[in-house]
């Protein structure tokens, strides 16, 4: 079991509130990412949820009783931490351990859930070894193996992955996804980042300075943002946004086109611009493309992207025409209208 | 990082060692405070009564007093100007490359972790006693009368014994913060064209004012309150009287509580004034 | 050509720097070297460097004119019990001002600090009365509290700026994973910090062992540890040089070689970490 509730939670630190009253439910075995630029209060939640933090007011709901008041070590959760935060003095078994010594459980028992977490992590080789002998990646797993042996009834990721270079990464991401699948235990997951949130949730929470700007699967977030905020902070490139006469005519003050939904031609369209800097991935081309006329904000810049190579470089003129039945509109408080 | 359980647990943590540092420091300060406005002779009749600020007039207006003052101002001043500016040199010079550069350290830091009374009566007797001294070989050898350096030179003697004792703390501090000097900062001036002598003018010693202001300031405290080296050496006699050990003697010689009392308060106002300096500098440190 | 320039610098900083650390430890090795010498030998003029016919007569009759065991022994208890006393003390202050700080934690801090700074001689005689009126003048006990009561502010001072090196996630790790409080400090805190500890043991027992002003002002025959032992050759005994360099060396050794081996931790414990 692992369903997590919170009720009206706030959290101030001193006079400042970093999180208004807040009210979010997490189902038993969801893999939720809480996403958000740095400072949203992600961490300060998940910290909430760990019971790192008291709550300033409200409470907290684990698997139907309120765990309020209950210390991080009786809410039967597990935190990997950004840092890792192995122990520096121990092995890596001692590492593994370490939690189940603390709660007594019998040496055999330690034992086979060590070895099991090892195999299952990759670990067994370096099982004797202290965590400055590890390269990050071995790490973050021991941390994982670490939480894995408690057997707890959700786990709390705090941006794990973000100490790891870009390619290790991609690999823990996918290892962190099949570890869900095959545990199928609660995980709550923070990061900054959205591609690991667009890649790894069932459920995606958007924060911004404590509120939740909008909560749903991956792809509800990618068609259908609530406001302008997740529409720019979700996808990659970002969502180009376009105020001015132009959003007028579509009946909006802001309209919004995803850089994947834009046809561009040499020759003709919509509206003309000038090629900026084109980057080319090989199975996609990103172009920046400036001048278009359009009140894009102060950096001018409107993005497209093409499946495939196309040729254009700095200073071409260049034609972009929007997909119009992908086109997001806003009002002017910036909230979606349909 | 904080839950309202391991605020209280911190609280209960801190308790021992608060009261005690509270007690240590007020129990006797407020015995102090009261002695002083009394006449407290204990092997004359003890306490007599209340006399007002007298002991405070009477400590300040004797002849012993200003004397004293200007005793302790210069081994303060003498021992902080020759540690600095030795130490500054010792330390750059220590921070060059060189062979066995781990040996001339432990050479130069040795004398620190001499106690003040060995080290006392080392040089009195070992160097500078007149007819056995090496000073008195040395002087003989070149032909010179030797001199009765704590007697016909005290005050520079105990500054000399007080400087060789706290140059290492001096220079281990300054060659600490050379070394936490950025070279990269050093290479761009040489790159701006700045020669070795600008370069230790304008890039070196800035980066070094906060170490030196740490160094004066500690040292400024323990300097204010030594006591062994003249203890040992001269007790008192040939000009060598400091504050702390007028006090002293008050109390403990002439058995004038009250007296050295007042004094006591004199001198604990005047380390505070220092302190109040020290712990700036500590504070704005804590912050970063 | 800049390779031979720069040897020949390194020639020259190595023989100023070894010419001006031998002359700072000349009065340590004179006193060692002197220790070994017959008493005519150690005043000979010229003086006599090594070619002399090296003798123990001194340490032995050192041992034999007073009870040097006795103050040896009083050195390390008072030396050893205050800075003990101190850790177990300061150990939980300390991690409560590195883990939990609050708004006065800084202010508590300074607080302690500036205990440190209160002149001795300005509360000597209440100090002295407090002793008679409990009846422990002139004892052990007398002299660890007070010790462990100057260095307190420093060993606080000095676990707390190792503390707070020690990330903080790595307790709320040992939280989670079900510890109590008192395992957080005894399984993680206190073997990360082993380092930390250790120095701040070293730095504040040769404080404590260095001490002569409540050391020569609170003892007489019973606990006078070796500062006091030392001060009574003041004289007539100070003029036979032998036997006093006997007597400085073995009063010194212990603390010179325990302050070889940390030298490094001094600097930060001895500035409260203000120079780094």
């Amino acid at each position: 079991m692992g369903q997590i509730k919170l009720n009206q939670v706030t959290k101030s630190f001193g006079d400042v509130q970093v999180i208004p009253p807040l009210d979010l439910t997490i189902e038993d075995g969801e893999f939720t990412v809480f996403v958000g630029p740095s400072g949203c209060g992600k961490s300060t939640l998940l910290r909430l949820i760990a019971g790192l933090e008291d709550i300033t007011s409200g409470h907290i709901d684990i698997d139907g009783s309120d765990a309020t008041n209950v210390p991080p070590a009786k809410r039967g959760l597990a935190m990997v931490f950004q840092s890792y935060a192995l122990y520096p003095h121990m092995s890596v078994r001692k590492n593994i351990a370490f939690p189940m010594k603390m709660a007594g459980v019998p040496e055999d028992e330690q034992k086979r859930r060590i070895d099991a977490a090892a195999k299952a992590l990759n670990l067994t080789d370096y099982i004797d070894r202290k965590p400055g002998q590890l390269s990050g990646g071995q790490r973050q797993r021991v941390a994982i193996g670490r939480a894995i042996v408690r057997e707890p009834s959700a786990f709390l990721f705090d941006e794990p992955l973000s100490n790891l270079d870009a390619a290790l990464r991609v690999g823990m991401r996918l290892e962190i996804s099949e570890l869900h699948k095959r545990l199928a235990t609660t995980m709550i997951y923070v990061t900054h980042d959205q591609v690991e949130a667009m890649t790894m949730a069932d459920k995606i929470v958007v924060l911004r300075a404590g509120f939740i700007e909008q909560v749903g699967s991956p792809l509800e977030l990618y068609h259908t943002p609530r406001n302008e905020f997740v529409a720019g902070f979700i996808g990659s490139p970002k969502m180009n946004l376009i105020k001015g006469t132009e959003a007028q005519k579509h009946g909006a003050a802001t309209i919004g086109i995803r850089p994947e939904h834009t046809d561009v031609s040499k020759t003709e369209g919509m509206w003309k611009g000038r090629v900026g800097v084109a980057e080319h991935l090989g199975s996609d081309t990103f172009i920046h493309v400036h001048d278009t006329g359009l009140e894009t904000g102060p950096d001018d810049l409107f993005t497209v992207r093409i499946t495939g190579d196309i040729q254009a470089k700095h200073g071409d003129d260049i034609y972009l025409t929007p997909q119009l039945d992908k086109l997001h509109k806003f009002d002017a408080q910036g909230l979606r209208v349909d | 990082m904080a839950t309202q359980h391991s605020r209280s647990a911190a609280r209960i943590m801190m308790a021992p060692a608060v009261v005690l540092l509270l007690g240590w420091m007020l129990i006797p300060l407020i015995m102090t405070l009261i002695f002083s406005f009394k006449k407290y002779l204990p092997m004359r009749g003890g306490d007599l009564g209340w006399v007002g600020f007298e002991n405070y007039v009477r400590f300040v207006s004797s002849s012993a007093f200003w004397p004293s003052v200007s005793a302790t101002l210069i081994i303060v001043g003498g021992v902080l100007a020759i540690t600095i500016v030795f130490g500054i040199l010792l330390a750059i010079l220590l921070n060059q490359p060189m062979w066995g550069q781990g040996v001339v350290r432990i050479l130069v830091i040795a004398p620190f972790f001499v106690m003040p009374t060995v080290s006392a009566l080392v040089w009195k007797n070992m160097f500078m006693d007149p007819t056995n001294g090496l000073f008195a070989h040395l002087w003989r050898f070149f032909g010179a009368e030797p001199v009765s350096w704590l007697s016909e030179a005290s005050l520079p003697s105990i500054v000399l014994i007080v400087s060789w004792q706290w140059l290492p703390f001096a220079t281990l501090i300054l060659l600490t913060a050379i070394q936490s000097l950025d070279s990269e900062q050093l290479e761009a001036a040489e790159m701006d064209g700045a020669p070795p002598l600008k370069r230790f003018a304008f890039i070196t010693l800035p980066h070094l004012s906060r170490a030196v202001t740490i160094v004066l300031l500690i040292q400024t405290i323990f300097l204010l309150a030594i006591f062994a080296e003249i203890f040992v050496t001269t007790g008192g006699a040939f000009g060598t009287r400091t504050l702390t050990y007028l006090i002293f003697q008050r109390v403990l010689e002439s058995q004038n509580i009250g007296l050295g009392s007042a004094g006591g308060v004199y001198a604990i106002i005047l380390a505070n004034i220092v302190a109040i300096f020290l712990m700036r500098i500590v504070g704005k440190n804590l912050d970063a | 050509m800049a390779r031979s320039v720069k040897t020949q610098r390194k020639i020259i900083n190595t023989a100023a720097a070894w010419g001006i650390g031998l002359l700072i430890f000349f009065p340590i090795l004179w006193t060692i070297l002197t220790s070994f010498k017959t008493e005519a030998t150690a005043i000979a003029d010229p003086p006599v460097f090594l070619a002399f016919n090296w003798t123990m007569e001194n340490y032995t009759a050192v041992l034999e004119r007073s009870n040097y065991a006795k103050f040896l022994w009083n050195s390390i208890i008072i030396a050893g019990g205050s800075t003990i006393l101190g850790i177990i003390i300061a150990v939980p202050a300390a991690w409560s001002m590195a883990f939990v700080p609050s708004r006065r934690t800084k202010d508590i801090l300074l607080w302690m600090l500036s205990t440190k700074m209160l002149p001795a001689v300005g509360v000597l005689y209440p100090i002295y009365l407090i002793c008679i009126k409990l009846g422990i003048l002139d004892s052990r006990i007398a002299l660890v509290i007070i010790l462990m009561l100057m260095n307190l502010p420093i060993i606080v001072w000095m676990l707390y700026t190792y503390f707070r090196e020690i990330p903080g996630e790595i307790l709320e790790a040992a939280r989670m994973d079900g510890a109590s409080l008192k395992e957080e400090i005894l399984y993680v805190l206190t073997p990360m910090a082993i380092p930390g500890i250790a120095s701040t043991l070293l730095l504040n027992f040769i404080l404590a062992w260095n001490e002569a002003f409540w050391t020569l002002n609170l003892t007489a025959a019973n606990a006078a540890p070796l500062t006091a032992f030392i001060a009574s050759y003041s004289s007539p005994e100070g003029l036979f040089f032998a036997k006093l360099s006997a007597a400085s060396t073995m009063a010194i050794a212990p603390i010179l070689i325990l302050g070889w081996f940390s030298q490094k931790q001094l600097v930060s414990g001895l500035t409260f970490g203000a120079v780094k």
